[in-house]
């Protein structure tokens, strides 16, 4: 597998991602400049996490205009896996790659904490290695996360199962008290119809390694993997 | 070609939670305006631009605001005023 990691000015989790899949996972990963148009033939686009443009307009308004974006775009709806995790999320969604939007958190605080997920669907190529239902802990660090579509597009979402990872308690239950950011129905995650773009807040690729407090992120790219390996077209 | 300067408005959609309105709103009634029911935060933009016509200047800045300037899912717009600058 050979990920490339898109470097946006204000990128700040490329090196987390970087180091995600080339050391923990064993696996080729290059940076891909913003400015360029070359996604070096990859397997797979990690859009990481960060304040690309300083969140300047909203975050990922700016972003989604770099030329690498035009390719990204262009490798996602020829089918191509794009990981987008926390300001990648924000980019994807203002890119048109997956609905909704992701707005200030409720409480208006920036949160850096581990949150507790459950796993709403095993039938992506982003989560085929986790059990159905189970909870796992994985770090976010937002100010604006909070998810948020139009009624429509809830319903489209939950639907077509393509609701990937909820905010819940310990125990797994989807509450309010364990819903960090005022996401709608508790919306950790989602997959585009496709089921090739998944744009999450929380941080797998932050969750790989015990000395760091979690290894729940290594499933994540586990499945990433063995998706590849079977020969499904990117 | 005429130099106009736009004034657009910004604000998240009625019915989508604004805690920085609702942060505003309770701190007024703390200060007893206990008449305000709503307040809203938003952005406001100034716009400097050629034109040929206030018209063509008003639909340029529409199409800003749907592509960028706004977010289409959350936030409402409103080109406030047109003026030569």
């Amino acid at each position: 597998m050979k990920a490339g990691i898109i470097q946006f000015p204000g990128s700040n989790c490329d090196e987390d991602a970087f180091r995600a899949v080339a050391d923990v996972m064993g696996q080729e990963a290059v940076y891909c400049w913003h400015k360029d148009h070359d996604l070096q033939q990859v397997d797979l686009v990690i859009l990481p996490g960060g304040f690309s443009y300083g969140d300047y307009l909203r975050p990922g308004a700016i972003a989604r205009f770099s030329p690498i974006m035009q390719e990204v775009v262009a490798f996602a709806k020829r089918g191509g896996p794009v990981l987008a995790v926390c300001n990648g999320f924000q980019i994807a969604c203002e890119a048109g790659l997956l609905p909704g939007a992701l707005l200030r958190n409720a409480g208006l605080r920036f949160i850096s904490a581990p949150v507790n997920l459950r796993v709403e669907t095993i039938a992506t190529r982003f989560t085929s290695q986790y059990r159905l239902g189970q909870v796992i802990s994985v770090p976010i660090a937002h100010g604006d996360g909070r998810y948020t579509a139009d009624a429509d597009t809830l319903e489209r979402l939950e639907g077509e199962g393509h609701v990937a990872f909820r905010y819940v308690t310990a125990s797994g239950e989807a509450s309010t008290a364990a819903n960090p950011n005022g996401s709608l129905r508790n919306i950790a995650g989602i997959v585009n119809a496709g089921g090739n773009v998944l744009g999450m807040m929380p941080h797998p690729e932050r969750a790989m390694e015990a000395a760091l407090g979690s290894t729940d992120g290594v499933p994540l790219f586990a499945s990433l993997l063995e998706s590849l390996l079977a020969g499904v077209s990117a | 070609m005429t130099r106009y300067r736009l004034s657009i408005h910004i604000v998240p959609r009625r019915g989508i939670l604004d805690p920085q309105g609702k942060a505003v709103t309770d701190a007024l009634h703390t200060l007893a305006f206990a008449a305000v029911q709503d307040v809203r935060v938003g952005r406001f933009l100034v716009v400097e631009m050629q034109a040929e016509s206030e018209e063509s200047a008003r639909s340029a800045a529409k199409t800003m605001c749907n592509q960028l300037l706004a977010n289409p899912v959350t936030e409402d717009f409103e080109i406030a005023s047109v003026v030569p600058a």
